[in-house]
């Protein structure tokens, strides 16, 4: 299995940088500090409950979620649009592999490294300092490890699509910018989207690929709604991530033919 | 700005060297005309998006730890506009540990000029300066909303506290940025206090524990930022019991934050070996 390898080689990639992950966690840390208490002084003030949320599920929505960063690396450097600038992109096109395979491959790699310890870091320091949610229903637990890997698949096609916007732009910095700010407010990342008017929230979820990224999964783990609806939300997650990858496909395709043209 | 003591004579010799620096990021940048307005755009956005915020959780709450929604959006608008300000001055320093990595500060170090002041204007986002101007348009409407009782002491205090919290903020970037002089992969470290700073200034600090207020609010000096120069904007006492215009104190507290940073730069600086790359 060639694509086993290069999902070893992105795990072994990133468990060099020890000291970047430690620093990493230490950050998401103090954004679950601060984002578990803002949150929290909200439930506070209407009862103890907001949005379907209690204390507890809102703490876990918090920690799991500055976890979830670094799982589905949400901010990423822009390497592929560096490469496709530089033309270094060409010795990958080289390779009798497809690249889009390839990158996801390493990025799953990547990933199970970050679920070991971007993801176990903030869970254990938020479990020390609050009352997080144990997930009741036993089915959560597989219905949350296969949302991860939707998360992770789906956040891989928007970095990706990012990053090809430079095989016509070259500079890919107006998308970045746009993803980064996407990401955040529709994501989740910010305020749960059902903070927002219902319509709005469902809206966003279903027509937009970024609540499948950190909403999606918290909303599962925290068990907010029936074991019917977290089967919904997956169902939601996977058409996401089918569809992305299917634009990836495309888009690099299109991508090579555009790099010919401009001569490498 | 913070710290500008220890690293740069402000005579003339600053317009002549650093004038033309500046002036040639602003021409590069504006060069590549779609990106530069994709930048702009871009950091005006995120400088909105804390507003939104604050809208979003005041429409699932009537009030937090107390505050209405007046009171947040003035420590919200105080706090951005702190931040934007030092964003702009010294946003920069950021990125100390690549340069350190991939040996560029070894030709900073070798020119005459101070090595913060040329490491601020390397890259002087234009882009920033948009975020600037929007944060001071909504500092202004935040405190027209408030119905602020304007004395002459409390217009002086709408003025001097994001100067002070900008020197707070200045002093935070310069200060965790100065770890990369230790710790080359310190990595998205800082982040969590400069950008985390924000946040936390952002709100009321009775929201936060014990343990966390007390690092961060006092260790830090955040709660100068926006916090105390509000409650006596807003004529409030203070739920966690400090005196009455305590807000005054922030010129103060901002100067002993920018001291601290400035010590670490200067001893990060000397302790500085090149990596050899």
């Amino acid at each position: 299995m060639r694509y086993l390898v290069y999902a070893v080689a992105g795990f072994r990639r990133y468990a060099t940088y020890r000291q970047a992950t430690l620093a990493a966690v230490f950050t998401n840390c103090v954004f679950g500090f601060l984002r578990s208490a803002l949150l929290l002084a909200v439930a506070g003030a209407s009862a103890g409950a907001v949005a379907g949320y209690d204390e507890q599920q809102l703490a876990t929505f918090v920690w799991v979620g500055q976890g979830l960063i670094g799982v589905v690396s949400l901010w990423s450097p822009p390497e592929l649009a560096d490469r496709i600038r530089s033309g270094d992109v060409v010795a990958d096109l080289l390779r009798p592999i497809d690249l889009v395979w390839q990158l996801l491959a390493m990025d799953l790699g990547r990933a199970t490294f970050a679920l070991m310890t971007r993801l176990v870091g903030p869970i254990v320091v938020g479990a020390l300092a609050f009352d997080l949610f144990a997930p009741r229903r036993f089915s959560t637990y597989p219905l949350f490890a296969c949302s991860l890997l939707l998360a992770t698949v789906i956040c891989f096609g928007c970095r990706y699509l990012v990053n090809a916007a430079a095989y016509w732009l070259l500079d890919a910095r107006g998308p970045q910018i746009a993803w980064t700010l996407c990401n955040g407010v529709l994501g989740g990342l910010y305020f749960p989207l059902w903070f927002l008017p219902s319509g709005a929230a469902l809206l966003i979820v279903v027509a937009t690929p970024f609540p499948s990224i950190i909403q999606l999964p918290l909303d599962i783990l925290v068990e907010r709604g029936s074991p019917e609806q977290q089967v919904v939300l997956l169902s939601v997650q996977a058409v996401w991530a089918i569809v992305m990858l299917a634009v990836c496909r495309e888009v690099q395709r299109r991508g090579e033919r555009r790099l010919v043209l401009q001569g490498g | 700005m913070a710290s500008g003591g220890w690293c740069s004579r402000v005579d003339s010799r600053w317009l002549t060297a650093y004038g033309p620096l500046v002036r040639a990021q602003v021409r590069s940048q504006a060069q590549y005309r779609a990106s530069f307005v994709i930048d702009v755009a871009g950091s005006v956005l995120f400088g909105v998006l804390d507003v939104v915020a604050v809208f979003v959780l005041f429409r699932v709450s009537k009030t937090l730890a107390g505050f209405t929604f007046a009171d947040v959006f003035l420590m919200t608008a105080l706090a951005n506009c702190a931040f934007a300000i030092a964003d702009l001055l010294v946003g920069n320093v950021e990125r100390l540990r690549v340069y350190v990595r991939s040996g560029l500060l070894d030709a900073v170090l070798v020119r005459p000029l101070g090595v913060l002041t040329q490491l601020a204007v390397m890259d002087v986002a234009a882009r920033r300066v948009g975020r600037v101007v929007v944060a001071v348009g909504v500092l202004i409407v935040a405190a027209v909303n408030a119905g602020l009782a304007l004395t002459a002491a409390r217009l002086v205090l709408l003025v001097v506290a994001p100067a002070a919290g900008a020197v707070i903020f200045s002093a935070v970037f310069v200060g965790t940025a100065s770890v990369a002089f230790w710790w080359i992969e310190s990595g998205e470290l800082g982040n969590a206090l400069t950008y985390g700073g924000h946040d936390f200034t952002a709100y009321p600090m009775p929201i936060y524990g014990t343990v966390f207020r007390r690092l961060l609010a006092y260790g830090l000096g955040f709660a100068f930022v926006a916090y105390y120069p509000a409650l006596a904007l807003l004529d409030r006492r203070d739920p966690l019991g400090a005196p009455a215009g305590l807000g005054y104190a922030s010129p103060l507290v901002a100067a002993l934050v920018a001291a601290a940073a400035g010590l670490c730069w200067r001893r990060g600086v000397r302790h500085y070996r090149s990596t050899g790359s």
